[in-house]
């Protein structure tokens, strides 16, 4: 079903060639690679290439005008005593650790409360989805800035009960948290993911769990959860992988500066500013790498994790 | 009937095969309704309401911001601050017309260069992707395990890796402030993420068909663009409107590569509408922002089906 299952079943495929399989080798060989071509040269040219040559930049001092001037490990060690820099890792944990969990869990609801038939499904569905096709926009970011301005929808709906809500986005202490109100707005997407999983449970199950006298939350625990658990956690890797990534919402509301007071100061544009801001390439590409490394750490620990909640039905 | 009526798009799924999973269980469901009591057909009647009720509430707080602009879009522009309704008590076009030519260029020469790159994003990603799918789903090569492996890998790659080299690139080779570090990636299959939607599609195509075409004494090329094309037509579209999306809304790139306002795309545009005004303007920033999602908003209404089909078979943002 997923790109992640797929990569996992790779390993797994095994076994010698047959005769024919390696007439058949030889005869596709060169069709094969110009069709693949393209790819190829992207491959090398766009993404392995560059890969290691941020790399490289990473041990050197590069401003784009002189030749880059091996370092060492200075940007790293300089990584370590970089407040703002981790302040900034700070930031992006908080967004993910806690925006895509709750926004999964919204969609999990959600993909419940939408799937035993319900009359005006798609309806609802487009509703629900909208938002995650716009959420990446600039135009939706510009409306959250507005909405939760110190003068904004929320607070004009918030004065309507007497109550004076504070400037969500220019008070540091909210500030983040109207950001990941932003992804969890955005949970259309997973939401149809999950819907798509539901209705690969079997019926049975759940004829057989009331034949025993399961109650709803009983069938929710024991059945819907663990056949569901394949496309939660294909959920949660890409949704961690996506989020650690995530730029445009905080840019655009903060004012492209992280602020107030660095509050939103998002990894990815720490990044930005490092590289893009004051061109210093090579603390930028160190600090790409180091963002790999958190992803791959995490998408690890998530494969690890899975082996014990994770449930496979075949 | 209605019940499965309402049943939606993914279950056309061709891997899905959730079909008659799903058909028979909505209509055990209904059997059992129709014998149950009145009581319980009372009880589901009431547990219905409850869900629409929930689904109204929270899909109406969802979506009430973007028509809340839509409407502040048309009001003046003091009210966007002191009136959270939707009431509307006339319109004005007025920020519309301000916001259009609030820039250094009228915002539809934005929507141009936007085009642009999407168009040229939409036919790099359909030709070079579905050759590479071709070579993946039908050829034997030597190698194929370890770049199938790498080109699924690549899909998870963080762009921020690649970025400052490709900067670097782009700009030696005076691409910087152009259309081209946008578009030529597409041309050369980085985005990974369709051949893999693409491969997907063509194991669901019968390979009768191709040897079919063989034995009529078609070569690889010919069976690709006359037999295995025109099959995968869903998955193209499901590509097209994806990467329509995608590019149409992408900051971060056009943010890096194009600094000269006359190549501004209509994100950047919008951002560089956000610096320069003062709190007098959001009415037509509103207006420009409507303007913006117009287009995905468009797509969306006609698209929506290879959307989900194409999220539910590959499970994408």
């Amino acid at each position: 079903m997923s790109a992640i299952s797929e990569l996992s079943s790779i390993s797994r495929r095994k076994g010698p060639a047959t005769p024919e399989e390696k007439r058949a080798n030889r005869r596709d060989n060169k069709a094969a690679y110009i069709f693949l071509l393209p790819w190829l040269i992207g491959l090398v040219a766009i993404t392995v290439g560059p890969m290691i040559m941020s790399l490289y930049l990473s041990f050197t001092d590069y401003n784009l005008l002189q030749p880059p001037e091996w370092v060492g490990l200075d940007n790293f060690t300089r990584m370590l005593g970089d407040a703002r820099l981790h302040n900034s890792l700070r930031v992006t944990f908080t967004y993910v650790l806690v925006g895509v969990p709750l926004q999964l869990a919204v969609a999990l609801l959600i993909a419940l409360v939408l799937d035993k038939g319900l009359r005006g499904l798609p309806f609802y569905r487009s509703i629900f989805y909208l938002p995650s096709l716009l959420g990446g926009s600039v135009a939706v970011a510009i409306l959250w800035k507005q909405i939760f301005g110190t003068s904004g929808l929320v607070n004009q709906v918030l004065a309507m009960f007497g109550i004076t809500g504070p400037g969500w986005i220019s008070d540091p202490s909210t500030s983040l948290g109207s950001i990941i109100l932003l992804h969890v707005w955005t949970f259309g997407s997973p939401m149809i993911i999950f819907l798509a999983g539901l209705r690969q449970i079997p019926n049975m199950y759940y004829e057989a769990a009331e034949v025993d006298g399961a109650t709803t939350l009983q069938k929710f625990w024991r059945i819907t959860l663990p056949m569901l658990s394949p496309i939660i956690f294909f959920n949660l890797v890409l949704q961690i992988i996506g989020s650690f990534q995530s730029f445009t919402q905080a840019f655009i509301v903060s004012g492209g500066n992280g602020g107030p007071s660095d509050s939103t100061m998002f990894f990815t544009l720490y990044l930005y500013q490092k590289g893009f801001g004051q061109f210093d390439m090579g603390y930028a590409s160190a600090m790409a790498w180091f963002l790999l490394v958190i992803i791959g750490a995490f998408t690890a620990i998530n494969f690890i994790a899975s082996k014990y909640w994770v449930f496979y039905d075949d | 009937m209605t019940e499965l009526q309402t049943k939606p798009a993914p279950e056309k799924v061709p891997s899905a095969g959730g079909k008659t999973k799903g058909a028979s269980f909505k209509s055990g469901g209904r059997k059992r309704e129709s014998r149950g009591s009145l009581a319980f057909s009372r009880s589901a009647r009431i547990k219905a309401l409850a869900k629409h009720a929930v689904l109204i509430l929270t899909g109406g707080i969802m979506i009430y911001p973007l028509l809340w602009m839509v409407v502040s879009s048309l009001r003046p522009n003091d009210l966007i601050f002191r009136e959270p309704g939707l009431w509307l008590n006339s319109l004005e076009m007025g920020n519309y017309v301000d916001g259009w030519s609030a820039l250094t260029h009228p915002f539809g020469h934005y929507m141009l260069n936007s085009a642009v790159v999407v168009i040229g994003s939409i036919l790099g990603n359909l030709i070079s992707c579905s050759m590479a799918a071709y070579a993946f789903a039908r050829l034997q090569f030597s190698g194929k395990k370890l770049f199938f492996g790498v080109m699924l890998l690549t899909i998870m790659l963080p762009f921020h890796v690649i970025i400052v080299p490709q900067y670097i690139l782009f700009s030696q080779i005076g691409w910087v402030n152009t259309f081209w570090p946008l578009i030529v990636p597409k041309l050369l299959a980085t985005d990974a993420f369709f051949v893999f939607l693409m491969v997907q599609f063509i194991r669901g195509i019968p390979k009768e068909l191709d040897e079919a075409a063989r034995i009529d004494g078609a070569g690889h090329p010919r069976i690709f663009l006359r037999v295995i094309l025109p099959l995968m037509v869903p998955a193209l579209a499901t590509t097209t409107i994806f990467t329509f999306i995608w590019t149409w809304n992408d900051f971060f790139g056009a943010l890096i590569y194009l600094t000269d306002p006359e190549m501004f795309t209509v994100p950047v545009a919008l951002r560089a509408f956000v610096d320069s005004q003062s709190a007098t303007s959001w009415g037509s920033l509103f207006a420009m922002s409507i303007v913006s999602l117009l287009p995905v908003f468009l797509v969306f209404l006609f698209g929506q089906r290879f959307l989900i089909k194409g999220i539910a078979t590959t499970g994408i943002k």
